[in-house]
């Protein structure tokens, strides 16, 4: 089981912000991970990431994740292409002093071409749209080669084009056996997820969507009154999204 | 022709050339990752900060890197310090700090008690460079280029991204102080040559030049490079034709190459923004 995780509690140094959460992640499972905007998601990304020590409980992880973070947190002003973003990947598997060497550029080049993203590799980062960005952004955890990849709402802002092809990308790289954690607001993706974790300071529910994505739980999760549930389909208001 | 040898016949003009040569490399490469990480203004405030101990360290004929060490840690610890004082924010205590050790440093330096040429540590000597100041500096600009040569990566990615940076195999703090000691190292480099005052110049003017119109950091890198050798050559001549002091001259054409550029990148711009529009909606579709 390449992630495993008992019990957590997370603070940053005052009140318990995330608590009571236990789950795994199974090789090849997508889980999306569900929250209003300060339910908790970051923090226990934070955690698994290493860069936030837990209150309690404990984490089993890989000794390498990979990380997507939100596009707005890079800086768009920055010189690089989007192939030296891919590059930043290795950083990870090739020691930090050792320069870049042929096999890590084909890699990046590989990881780029398979988020459609060849033409553009000498294109300065910030001068691609958000979906492309985004996409950048995934190929550089696919250059880092993890078992378990983290995903901070990588729809968030980003183009049909590249939501669809990012989905599928989502669906390949769990068939290889990857883990994915998927942090988003889509209630509607989520359900095409293997299983969702629901946080709101603390864990909801987790469980396979048509178990966790009830009323009652979404209500728990993003609060009764600003969940609306028009037949089938869940909706949240703009502010979640 | 023989106006552009002449200057170049005489010794102390070609020690002043190869000692701008080793400040202009490393000042060139480690000004664009001051420049890109937003450090300008902490490089200043750091490199008077570890004046006095610049000062001491001569004063007491211990090697200047040792100095400047010892003058970081000081700055260091008596900003901290300063902090805990009641009222106080971190950036108040960083000025009181900063202005405290300069003062004190220069009083060091100029008071009649001292050894002469320490004011050189102030304002610089470059046409009194010795080869064994050549040796030192060329010695410790090797050290710094091999550092940041090998701190490439993780520089990069963590100026890009320093949130993500931890997850990617990088170390920000340890970055951060890598940079720093860098930087003091640098002030080493060209203190002898430039001065306290004036090294900021070679450490920060060719790269926010460079960074006017660079796309990628090898080239920003390049450019700072090409920019800091121009103004070596520019100030070494205009100091010796119009007899003025060397390393002002230097310093002078690192910004007169500056403004005109930043005038004509920001006109550019300011020209560009429709057609940019319409470049960008070039890259939007699928591809």
């Amino acid at each position: 089981m390449p992630l495993s995780v008992e019990d957590l509690a997370a603070s940053y140094g005052g009140p318990v912000v995330l608590s009571g959460v236990t789950f795994d992640a199974e090789q090849g499972e997508r889980i999306g991970v569900l929250g209003p905007n300060g339910g908790g998601k970051s923090t226990l990304f934070r955690v698994l990431l290493g860069e936030l020590r837990p209150l309690r409980g404990s984490v089993r992880r890989p000794p390498r994740l990979g990380f997507v973070p939100q596009t707005e947190r890079s800086r768009l002003d920055y010189p690089v292409s989007a192939l030296d973003v891919a590059l930043m990947g290795t950083l990870s598997r090739v020691p930090w002093w050792r320069p870049i060497g042929r096999v890590e550029r084909r890699a990046a080049l590989a990881a780029l071409d398979r988020v459609g993203l060849t033409v553009l590799a000498g294109e300065q980062f910030g001068e691609l749209s958000g979906g492309q960005r985004q996409r950048v952004l995934v190929a550089r955890a696919l250059v880092q080669d993890a078992p378990v990849l983290l995903l901070d709402e990588p729809f968030s802002g980003v183009d049909q084009t590249s939501a669809e092809l990012l989905e599928r990308l989502l669906v390949d790289l769990a068939g290889e056996g990857r883990a994915l954690l998927v942090a988003t607001h889509d209630l509607e993706q989520a359900r095409r997820f293997d299983r969702v974790l629901c946080l709101n300071r603390r864990q909801i529910a987790f469980g396979p969507p048509e178990e966790t994505l009830t009323r009652p739980v979404l209500e728990a999760t993003y609060g009764g009154e600003i969940v609306t549930l028009p037949g089938e389909a869940a909706v949240l208001p703009p502010h979640h999204h | 022709m023989h106006a552009v040898w002449e200057p170049w016949s005489h010794p102390f003009m070609q020690r002043a050339l190869l000692e701008l040569l080793f400040v202009g490399l490393v000042g060139a490469v480690l000004g664009c990752w001051i420049v890109l990480y937003e450090l300008a203004y902490s490089a200043e405030s750091l490199a008077h900060a570890l004046f006095p101990g610049l000062v001491a360290a001569a004063l007491l004929g211990l090697p200047l890197l040792l100095g400047a060490a010892g003058g970081v840690l000081g700055a260091a610890a008596a900003v901290a310090l300063t902090t805990r004082l009641p009222g106080i924010g971190r950036d108040a205590a960083v000025a009181i700090v900063v202005t405290t050790l300069f003062g004190l440093g220069v009083l060091l330096a100029l008071t009649p008690a001292s050894p002469p040429g320490l004011d050189g540590l102030l304002f610089g000597d470059l046409l009194g460079v010795t080869r064994g100041d050549l040796a030192a500096s060329g010695a410790l600009a090797a050290v710094c280029l091999a550092a940041l040569a090998a701190l490439h990566r993780p520089l990069l990615a963590t100026g890009f991204d320093r949130g993500s940076a931890r997850s990617l195999g990088a170390r920000p703090l340890l970055v951060d102080l890598g940079l720093l000691a860098l930087v003091a190292g640098a002030i080493v480099v060209g203190v002898q040559g430039l001065g306290n005052l004036l090294v900021l110049a070679a450490l920060i003017g060719p790269a926010a030049t460079a960074r006017l119109a660079a796309r990628r950091v090898p080239a920003m890198m390049l450019a700072a490079t090409a920019v800091a050798v121009a103004c070596a050559l520019g100030g070494l001549y205009l100091s010796y034709y119009a007899d003025v002091a060397a390393g002002a001259a230097v310093a002078g054409s690192t910004v007169a190459v500056y403004l005109p550029l930043a005038t004509w990148a920001r006109v550019r711009r300011a020209a560009r923004r429709p057609s940019r529009k319409r470049g960008r909606s070039r890259l939007s579709p699928a591809s």
